[in-house]
């Protein structure tokens, strides 16, 4: 017998244990949220976390084997779009650099979706250049004591559904920009936190302003050092760059298909110049869908590649190309837009609405998780080595910088 | 789904391939090559055929072959287009090979497949290099009489001046045939061209009365001649990324290190977001090549979409790739005396090489029902 927290590696006793859990938590009889509960302590939930953090230390491929049972079983999910930052960007982060406390605490109903997660890091004067925040954590007295929270964030998706929030903040203004952040998980429902709708330019508001004003948090929801927040963050910000642009894909998914099915519905719009355009796109949709497939072969096979830096890049420069296409492509019908009503959606549904959406919404996945710009930096001295430009920033105070 | 990696066994090919291209194929003596009358590097073929199979890869053992598939070959176009190397694989070990494979293994057929396997000779298929798969057309411009003599001519004709054996589609009274002619055979002539590829030098090939043995006729030919250019469309892909990955790495290499303005140019921004968009190129390249590769080495009726999508992209990055080089190495990349000039040309014939990308995304809008606008 192994001992009982070693890693689970054989697909077939992960199909015995999925089955038991079926047996003894079935979903119709014991209702969603019971059912997701014991699913998280059964270690089926993110099967690559730890034994006892809703996983079985088990290899990350094996996801599926899990997952494929569960859908086989017609069992409830915990509907992930819903909490995608709690789950692509916290859930990491707390796993790395958290307590086991706070891995106790918030782990669970996080993955569950009983509590939704937001991310507080952009700022109005700290974008691209994140490490220039300006929102200040201030300790109430010693070592130890409580810290009072105020600033400004901005683009927080899911900040009016959220139950925490992770935020980083600057503690020291007297050291480098890079060096004087620490990180925070901030209590959504404190008195100091009041959450904005910021609309967007398709009309609605995904995103949301948040002011922070005297906002208490105990050190306990302190993730990481004082001071140490900046490396903590690169976690986060890794990880949100794999969930954006990374799902799983067949041919003619997402935006392709759309215009692909407009084209063979309707033959009295297609025109030579669109369709140099279409098959252009078409090559490069599948291109992106082959490169995806062979990064997540790469993962599965235990040698990551370089590849998921270029990954959100592709996907951005190809969404925004076909939804141009198909608005054009629309012509007079183009002209038309199905809804400016300010709304609060919960999550970016690209294929629910129409063509004029997708294309203004398409705008944002250059910007979103990091610019096509900084990713053409990262790609450059990450994967391809090149030299860093000078910086001018680097060694100086944060309170001297330039605003 | 698709095996888009590569496996242990084709690893240790590549690194053979390019162990013995570094040693044998240095720029210099490529440069040094290509304009006398040997463009053709025949001693270093005779390594790569006999001593690492090259030849041999897409041949079942049982017709004397390695009883590898187009995934190894792939692998061994990537080097060579890495390398520029002035061998004869595209016309005799992909384009000639995979036509002799789509026949039935007669004893004339199965002798020269042989013969092709083990490098004892070279071939090629007599076709304009500019010939597309996947449209319809026999592409012949020559004629078959009766007694089995040849008439005609074909244009830039990769790989004929080495080849001991030409394939030649010809029109004969009963329709479509593939015949074979030796290349010491009376009333031939092979008459190579100024190529804008130096290290892929064309000729071109004219019959007048040349005797010609027919390995097919109506029945095959037409199948075997579309087999052959879809298998050289698909593994020219790979040849692609060999090319373009070179042209990556070296400007790399040469912006880290070259210095103006007191910083290495490497650190502006302009130029790295260049090289960053080029990047992307190469990894969707890759992606691209390992799936027409790998349809076609199991015959995957996904095939012809595969190739079309892999000849599309990577002969545009290929090109991409080369044109950056040449650009961003500056003054240096306009010499003769850099090999940048040797990639770039590679590029853009093979851009024209087994279709153009246009006419693969035509060929793509037919395959995935995208039609054209009819009027």
């Amino acid at each position: 017998m192994p001992p009982a927290n070693a890693p689970v590696t054989d697909p077939d006793e992960l199909r015995r244990r999925t089955r038991a859990l079926l047996a003894e938590a079935d979903p119709a009889a014991c209702g969603r949220s019971a059912f997701l509960r014991a699913r998280y302590d059964a270690g089926l939930a993110w099967v690559h976390f730890p034994h006892g953090l809703g996983g079985l230390d088990a290899p990350r491929s094996l996801q599926a084997v899990v997952d494929a049972e569960l859908a086989a079983a017609g069992a409830p999910d915990n509907d992930p779009r819903r909490n995608g930052i709690g789950l692509g960007m916290a859930a990491p982060t707390i796993l790395r650099f958290g307590t086991e406390e706070q891995k106790k605490r918030f782990l669970r109903p996080l993955w569950t979706g009983e509590e939704v997660w937001c991310q507080l890091f952009s700022e109005p004067g700290a974008g691209s250049d994140l490490a220039a925040l300006a929102t200040r954590a201030v300790r109430e007295g010693g070592e130890g004591s409580d810290w009072i929270v105020n600033g400004q964030k901005v683009w927080t998706s899911s900040a009016h559904n959220a139950r925490w929030a992770i935020l980083i903040a600057r503690t020291d203004p007297d050291v480098p920009k890079h060096r004087g952040i620490t990180y925070f998980v901030c209590d959504m429902t404190d008195p100091g936190v009041e959450v904005r709708p910021l609309r967007q330019l398709t009309g609605e508001a995904e995103f949301n302003e948040v002011f922070l004003t005297d906002v208490r948090i105990p050190d306990a929801h302190r993730l990481g050092g004082v001071g140490e927040g900046w490396k903590v963050a690169q976690t986060t910000l890794n990880n949100e760059r794999v969930s954006i642009g990374g799902q799983r894909m067949p041919r003619e998914g997402g935006m392709i298909g759309k215009v692909a099915a407009t084209w063979r519905e309707r033959p009295e719009l297609r025109t030579h110049d669109l369709h140099r355009r279409l098959l252009s796109g078409w090559v490069g949709a599948e291109v992106v869908r082959l490169t995806g497939e062979r990064l997540r072969q790469q993962l599965a096979a235990g040698h990551p590649g370089p590849e998921g830096a270029g990954m959100k890049l592709a996907f951005a420069r190809l969404a925004q190309e076909l939804s141009g296409l198909e608005v054009e492509l629309l012509g007079e019908e183009g002209l038309a837009y199905d809804d400016w009503a300010m709304r609060r959606p919960e999550t970016v549904d690209f294929t629910g609405r129409e063509a004029g959406y997708r294309y203004l919404r398409a705008k944002g996945n250059s910007i979103e998780g990091g610019t096509s710009e900084i990713l053409r930096n990262i790609i450059a001295e990450r994967v391809l080595g090149l030299p860093a430009e000078p910086r001018v920033d680097k060694d100086v105070p944060w309170k001297e910088l330039a605003r | 789904m698709t095996d888009l990696l590569y496996s242990e066994i084709e690893e240790e090919l590549r690194s053979s391939v390019r162990a013995l291209l570094a040693d044998r194929c240095p720029h210099e003596s490529v440069l040094a090559r290509c304009e006398t009358s040997e463009p053709y590097d025949r001693k270093l073929w005779r390594t790569l055929a006999r001593d690492l199979g090259a030849a041999s890869l897409l041949v079942p053992e049982e017709a004397g072959g390695a009883g590898a598939s187009a995934r190894e070959a792939a692998v061994v176009a990537e080097e060579l287009g890495r390398a520029a190397a002035p061998t004869p694989y595209l016309g005799s070990a992909v384009l000639a090979t995979a036509a002799l494979l789509a026949l039935p293994g007669e004893d004339e057929t199965a002798g020269l497949l042989a013969d092709l396997a083990s490098g004892e000779r070279t071939a090629t298929l007599a076709v304009p290099l500019s010939t597309a798969p996947g449209t319809g057309a026999f592409p012949t411009s020559v004629r078959a009489d009766g007694a089995g003599t040849l008439n005609g001519t074909v244009t830039s004709v990769a790989d004929a001046a080495v080849a001991d054996v030409l394939l030649v589609p010809a029109e004969g009274r009963d329709g479509p045939g593939l015949y074979a002619v030796e290349a010491s055979a009376a009333a031939l002539s092979v008459v190579p061209r100024t190529s804008l590829d130096l290290t892929r030098p064309l000729a071109d090939v004219t019959f007048a009365g040349t005797a010609a043995r027919r390995l097919a006729g109506p029945e095959e030919a037409p199948a075997a001649v579309e087999r052959a250019l879809l298998t050289g469309a698909g593994l020219l892909a790979s040849e692609q990324l060999g090319i373009a990955e070179w042209c990556l790495e070296s400007t790399v290499a040469y912006l880290g290190d070259r210095r103006q303005f007191g910083r290495p140019l490497g650190s502006f921004q302009a130029l790295k977001h260049r090289l960053a968009d080029l990047w992307l190129d190469v990894v969707g390249a890759r992606a691209a090549a390992r799936y027409a590769a790998d349809a076609l080495a199991t015959g995957d009726p996904d095939a012809p979409v595969a190739v079309a999508v892999a000849a599309s992209h990577c002969g545009e990055s290929a090109v991409r790739a080369a044109e950056e080089c040449v650009q961003l190495h500056g003054g240096i990349g306009m010499t003769w005396e850099h090999p940048a000039h040797l990639y770039l040309k590679r590029a853009k014939a093979d851009q024209i090489a087994l279709g153009t990308p246009g006419r693969h995304r035509t060929a793509l809008a037919g395959l995935v029902d995208l039609p054209a606008p009819t009027a």
